[in-house]
C-alpha cells in the first residue's frame, strides 16, 4: 500500500471517527441522537464560513464545535427537558441542519479555502515510509486519535465516566443514588454535538477544502452505524472508521483505475452497501446478544419529585 | 413559588388538535424574525410565502398536486411510527417505485393501451414494497436497525436511478441529457382539472388516508399496530406478533411510497430524471408528525407542507429568498410540533414552595 493511499484513507476515516466517538459518548449516557448528519453539516458550513471570513482555520474549527453544541442543545431541550421522542427529534435536527447549512452556504458555493495546515510530528515524521504516512497530518487527525484513547480511559477508568455509564444503563438507579441524570445526559449530548461539529469542519476544511451543498453525503448516518458496529467500544470505533475510510477510498480508486464497463455509481454505492452488510453480520453473527447497547438507550427519563 | 410538571392522567383531546396550530404559529413567528434578519420585509415575504401562491385556482391545483405524494407517504409512515417501526427510507422506496413503474412505461412506449397505466401502478407499488422488504427482512431475521438500513438504501436507490438515466434508459433522441424518453399518453395519469397539472393521484391520496383511518380505528389490525407500539408487553400477551407488524408497516409504507413515486413520474414530470422529488420521502416524516400520526390530520399537514415548497419557490422569485429557507421552515415546524406535544402529555402547575405537595409522582 502506497503512502499516499494510506494518507487518503486516514483523511476519509477521520470525520467518521470524530462523529462516531461523540455519538458513542451520547449513547453511553442512554441518549440516541440521530441528528449527527445535521450537526455535522452545520459544523461543515460554520467552520468553512468562519475560516474564510477570518482567515483562521483554528477559529473555523472552534466555531464549528460551537455550532455543533448549539444544535445538540436544541436536541437536548426537546428530548431531555420536554421529553420528546428521541428518534423524531434527531430526524428533525437533520432536516433542519441540512436546510440551515444550505441557507448559510448560499453565498459560499464553489469558493475554495486554504486546506488545514499539515503539522508533521518532529522526529517521528522523519521515519521512512511510516513517518510520512502516520505522523504527517493536520491537527484534527491527531485530535481524533487522542480522543479515542481519552474516551476509552474516561469511560473505563474515571468516576465521571462510570457515572455516565450508570446513567445509560439504569437511569432510575443512578437517580436514586443521587446522580443528576438529566445533567449528565445534557453534557453527553453536548459532547456529541461538539464532536459532530468538528467532524463537519474536517470535511469542509480538510477533506475537500470548499463548501458543497449536502457534502456530508450520509457520513453522519454511517457514523451512527459505526457505533453499533463497534458495540459501543471506542477503540472498535477507530477500527471501524478506518475500515470504512478504506472502503470509500477503494471506491474512488476503483472508479479511476478499473471500472471497464462498470458505471461509476456502482462504486459509489459501496460505502452504503458495506454499512448494511456489516450491520447485518454484526447483528446476526455469534456476537448476537452481546452487542452491549446501553440498557436505557432512547428511553425518556423524568425524575420523580 | 415553583413550577411543577406532572403527567396528565389522560391526554387532553382538545390540545391534540390545538398544539399543531400553535406549532405553525410559532414557526411563522420565527420566520418573521428570520426574514427580518435576512434584510427582507417580513410581512411581504410571509405574504409571498403563504398567501400569494394559492390566490387562484391554478395555485390551489399545484398545492394539491404537491400534497398528494406527501399525504400518501405520510399516511404509510404514520402507521409504522405508531408501531415503533421507523421507516426513514421512503425516499428510496419512492425512487424504486418510480423506476419499476417507469420501466413499464418505457417498455411499452410505442404502444397505446388501457392496460399500461394499471400495470405501471402495480409495478410501482411492488417496487416500493420489495425495496422496503429489505429492511423488514433484516430487522425481523437479524435484528438490524431499520432506521439505518432503510436510510442507506435510499442512497443506493438514488445511485441506481442515476445509472439508468445516464446509461441504458437514456433517451436516444435526448441530446445526451440524463433523462429517459417522455412517457406516452397511455402511460400518463389523467388530469382532474383542465389547464392544470393536477392529476387523479390527489383523489387516490385522500382515499388512502380515509381507508387508513378506518383501518386504524375500526379493525383488529389497527388495534394490533397501536398495541405493539404503545404497550409491547400487552401485545405479547394478546398474541400479537411484532415481526408481523414490522412486515406489514414496512410493506405498506413502501408500497405507498412507490406509488407516490409513480404519481410524480407519470404525472408532472412525465419521464425519469436523476432527481425525482425535492425530498418528499423525508418531508413526509414531518407530515406524519404534524398530522399527529392521524390519517385525517395528515391530509391537512400534507397540504401545509406542500405550501411550504410552493411558498419557498414563490418567495425565491418574488423577494429573492434562497430556496433553502423551505428546509429550515420544515425543520423548525417539526421542532415546534415535538416541543408543544409536551403540553398534551404534561401539565405545568405553579405550586407554593412551602406547601405540602402530594407524593404521587411516577417513578
Amino acid at each position: 500500500m502506497s503512502v499516499e493511499l494510506l494518507v487518503t484513507v486516514i483523511g476519509a476515516a477521520t470525520p467518521l471517527l470524530l462523529a462516531a466517538l461523540g455519538e458513542l459518548v451520547t449513547e453511553k449516557a442512554g441518549v440516541l441522537n440521530l441528528g449527527v448528519e445535521g450537526m455535522m453539516i452545520v459544523g461543515a458550513i460554520t467552520g468553512f464560513a468562519v475560516a474564510m471570513s477570518t482567515g483562521s482555520a483554528t477559529l473555523g474549527i472552534l466555531a464549528a464545535a460551537a455550532s455543533g453544541i448549539l444544535m445538540s442543545l436544541l436536541f437536548g431541550v426537546l428530548t431531555l427537558t420536554l421529553l420528546a421522542n428521541q428518534v423524531a427529534t434527531g430526524l428533525a435536527l437533520t432536516i433542519f441542519g441540512i436546510g440551515l447549512s444550505s441557507l448559510i452556504g448560499a453565498n459560499f458555493v464553489g469558493t475554495p479555502v486554504d486546506r488545514l495546515p499539515v503539522l508533521p510530528i518532529p522526529v517521528l515524521s522523519d521515519i521512512p515510509i511510516i513517518g510520512p504516512a502516520l505522523f504527517n497530518h493536520d491537527a484534527l487527525v491527531y485530535v481524533s486519535i487522542v480522543a479515542t484513547v481519552a474516551i476509552t480511559w474516561f469511560l473505563g477508568r474515571t468516576r465521571a465516566g462510570m457515572i455516565l455509564r450508570a446513567v445509560g444503563e439504569s437511569d432510575i438507579s443512578a437517580h436514586s443514588i443521587g446522580h443528576d441524570v438529566i445533567r449528565v445526559r445534557y453534557l453527553a449530548v453536548m459532547f456529541g454535538g461538539l464532536m459532530a461539529g468538528i467532524a463537519g469542519a474536517f470535511l469542509s476544511l480538510g477533506v475537500t477544502p470548499m463548501w458543497i451543498e449536502g457534502m456530508t453525503a450520509g457520513r453522519g448516518w454511517i457514523a451512527l452505524a459505526l457505533v453499533v458496529f463497534a458495540s459501543w467500544r471506542p477503540y472498535r470505533v477507530l477500527i471501524g472508521a478506518y475500515l470504512f475510510g478504506g472502503v470509500s477510498i477503494l471506491q474512488l480508486y476503483a472508479q479511476g483505475v478499473g471500472g471497464v464497463g462498470i458505471p461509476s455509481q456502482v462504486f459509489s454505492m459501496l460505502p452504503y452497501l458495506a454499512t448494511i452488510i456489516v450491520l447485518t453480520i454484526i447483528s446476526a453473527g455469534p456476537w448476537r446478544g452481546r452487542l452491549d447497547a446501553p440498557a436505557c438507550l432512547g428511553r425518556p427519563f423524568r425524575a420523580s419529585s | 413559588m415553583a413550577l411543577k410538571i406532572e403527567p396528565r392522567t389522560e391526554i387532553d383531546r382538545r390540545l391534540v388538535w390545538v398544539t399543531p396550530l400553535l406549532a405553525v404559529a410559532l414557526t411563522v413567528l420565527v420566520g418573521f424574525f428570520l426574514f427580518w434578519a435576512m434584510g427582507k420585509n417580513p410581512l411581504v415575504t410571509l405574504y409571498h410565502f403563504f398567501i400569494s401562491p394559492v390566490r387562484d385556482l391554478y395555485g390551489v391545483s399545484e398545492l394539491c398536486l404537491k400534497a398528494a405524494p406527501l399525504i400518501l407517504i405520510g399516511v404509510g409512515l404514520s402507521l409504522g411510527f405508531r408501531a415503533n417501526v421507523w421507516n426513514i427510507g421512503a425516499e428510496g422506496q419512492l425512487t424504486m417505485g418510480a423506476i419499476a413503474g417507469g420501466g413499464i412505461a418505457l417498455y411499452f412506449w410505442e404502444q397505446d393501451g388501457a392496460f399500461i397505466l394499471p400495470l405501471m401502478v402495480v409495478a410501482s407499488i411492488l417496487g416500493g414494497m420489495l425495496y422496503a422488504s429489505i429492511p423488514a427482512l433484516l430487522k425481523t431475521r437479524f435484528g438490524v436497525n431499520e432506521i439505518l438500513t432503510s436510510l442507506m438504501l435510499t442512497y443506493v436507490a438514488t445511485l441506481f436511478l442515476s445509472i439508468l438515466v445516464y446509461g441504458p434508459w437514456k433517451d436516444p433522441d435526448g441530446f445526451n441529457f440524463p433523462e429517459t424518453r417522455m412517457f406516452s399518453e397511455s402511460a400518463t395519469l389523467p388530469l382532474l382539472l383542465e389547464n392544470t397539472r393536477l392529476h387523479v393521484g390527489f383523489l387516490v391520496a385522500i382515499a388512502v388516508a380515509v381507508l387508513a383511518w378506518i383501518l386504524m380505528s375500526r379493525t383488529v389490525l389497527g388495534f394490533e399496530i397501536r398495541t405493539v407500539g404503545e404497550a409491547p408487553q400487552a401485545a405479547g400477551f394478546a398474541g400479537f406478533d411484532p415481526a408481523r407488524t414490522t412486515w406489514f408497516c414496512l410493506l405498506l409504507s413502501g408500497g405507498l411510497s412507490g406509488l407516490a413515486g409513480l404519481f410524480e413520474v407519470a404525472g408532472p414530470i412525465g419521464q425519469l430524471v436523476p432527481v425525482l422529488t425535492p425530498g418528499y420521502g423525508f418531508t413526509a416524516i414531518i407530515v406524519a408528525f404534524l398530522g399527529r400520526l392521524h390519517p385525517i390530520g395528515i391530509i391537512f399537514a400534507g397540504l401545509l407542507m406542500a405550501l411550504s415548497y410552493i411558498g419557498g419557490e414563490n418567495a425565491q422569485v418574488e423577494v429573492g429568498l434562497p430556496q433553502a429557507v423551505t428546509g429550515v421552515f420544515q425543520g423548525l415546524l417539526l421542532f415546534f410540533i415535538l416541543a408543544t406535544d409536551f403540553l398534551t402529555r404534561y401539565r405545568i402547575r405553579s405550586v407554593e414552595a412551602p406547601a405540602a405537595t402530594s407524593k404521587g409522582g411516577m417513578a
